[in-house]
């Protein structure tokens, strides 16, 4: 009766759940005309205040929501709203990253056809965001210029799976003698032709630059979509 | 740390593939992780203890296999490793490339079951 072990093949991504979950989202983005960009980053790189920025000067001209990730408090939610913009707070209690079905669920009660832009925040964490898919057209990576030039190097796999890398705080750069030729570069290291923003949104210098870029990304998107 | 929800789904998969060929024991769980994959090794296996606790899988083993990243090399025009994650580019010619072949697995690809001798399958 001697038990002998037997290898069984299986072939499974073990976050194929959260892929199947994203790809639909990703349909039904599609389906709206609505483009959605994802932001992740370490705490206090400045997430919440470029999104505020950014939701308060696209708004003149676009129909823009967002969802904010957190681990605890709504605190962030409530920032985002002086935006004057629909801002759903997703809660995540213990979990270090959003996934695609708490998106999903957040954006229930929503019409996706009433947008032309959503914008989801992710939880401040430089790891664990990077293995999920949450439907996103656009991930864009954000770098404060305190947090030092070697960011990229420290946390290759974000940046590597990201689209965008947004450098943040330029307002504090020669404060912080921050090196913005090492830094790009360190970024073109994990991923090359990425491109790279640099603005503070503090003072508004490099927002027109990042906010042509994406609209030309919804014309785009736009312009990819039959119309019966 | 994500790697505790990571392992909770990998009990749970290795759950479901035993219980579809009639409830046999597994042993151990063959992993795929690639270095992109966003998940620590050693993070993960004691995570995977943790989440067998009470299962069916209690006391199996998980067995990884770390995947290294390969990228497509424009200028070779062929499959190449990189010298480092830090540096995307060819460990050949040096090109950059952005274009990953390899490298993001997190997938279970095989059970060790226990087979007993007498049974017919």
């Amino acid at each position: 009766m001697g038990a002998q072990p037997r290898l069984v093949e299986v072939r499974k991504n073990v976050l194929k759940q959260n892929d199947l979950v994203a790809r639909a989202l990703r349909d039904q983005f599609h389906a709206a005309g609505v483009f959605v960009a994802s932001l992740v980053s370490s705490p206090g790189s400045g997430k919440t205040m470029f999104l505020e920025k950014t939701l308060t000067l696209l708004r003149q001209n676009y129909r823009v929501a967002a969802l904010v990730g957190d681990l605890a408090t709504e605190n962030d939610a409530i920032r985002l709203a002086r935006s004057q913009v629909p801002v759903k707070q997703i809660t995540t209690g213990t979990l270090c990253h959003l996934e695609a079905a708490m998106v999903e669920t957040a954006l229930a009660e929503w019409n996706l056809n009433d947008l032309d832009f959503l914008f989801v925040e992710n939880v401040g964490n430089l790891v664990c965001p990077s293995s999920y898919d949450l439907g996103e057209n656009l991930r864009l990576v954000l770098i404060s210029v305190t947090e030092g030039e070697d960011k990229p190097l420290k946390y290759p796999t974000i940046f590597n799976s990201a689209d965008v890398a947004v450098v943040t705080k330029m307002d504090l750069a020669p404060a912080v003698e921050f090196d913005w030729h090492t830094a790009y570069g360190n970024i073109q290291a994990v991923r090359p032709g990425m491109p790279v923003l640099r603005l503070s949104a503090k003072t508004g210098e490099g927002m027109d630059e990042y906010l042509d870029f994406i609209t030309a990304r919804l014309a785009e998107l736009r312009g990819t979509m039959v119309h019966p | 740390m994500h790697e505790l929800s990571i392992a909770m789904s990998i009990v749970e998969m290795a759950q479901e593939e035993a219980e579809q060929r009639g409830g046999v024991q597994v042993s151990a769980v063959h992993l795929k992780l690639g270095a992109l994959s966003g998940v620590v090794k050693e993070a993960l296996l004691s995570a995977y203890d943790i989440a067998c606790d009470d299962t069916p899988l209690q006391g199996s083993r998980l067995v990884i296999e770390e995947i290294p990243v390969v990228v497509f090399c424009p200028s070779c025009q062929a499959r190449r490793p990189l010298s480092s994650v830090q540096l995307f580019c060819c460990a050949q010619c040096g090109t950059p490339s952005s274009e990953v072949v390899q490298g993001k697995e997190l997938e279970v690809v095989a059970l060790e079951i226990e087979q007993w001798a007498h049974n017919p399958a």
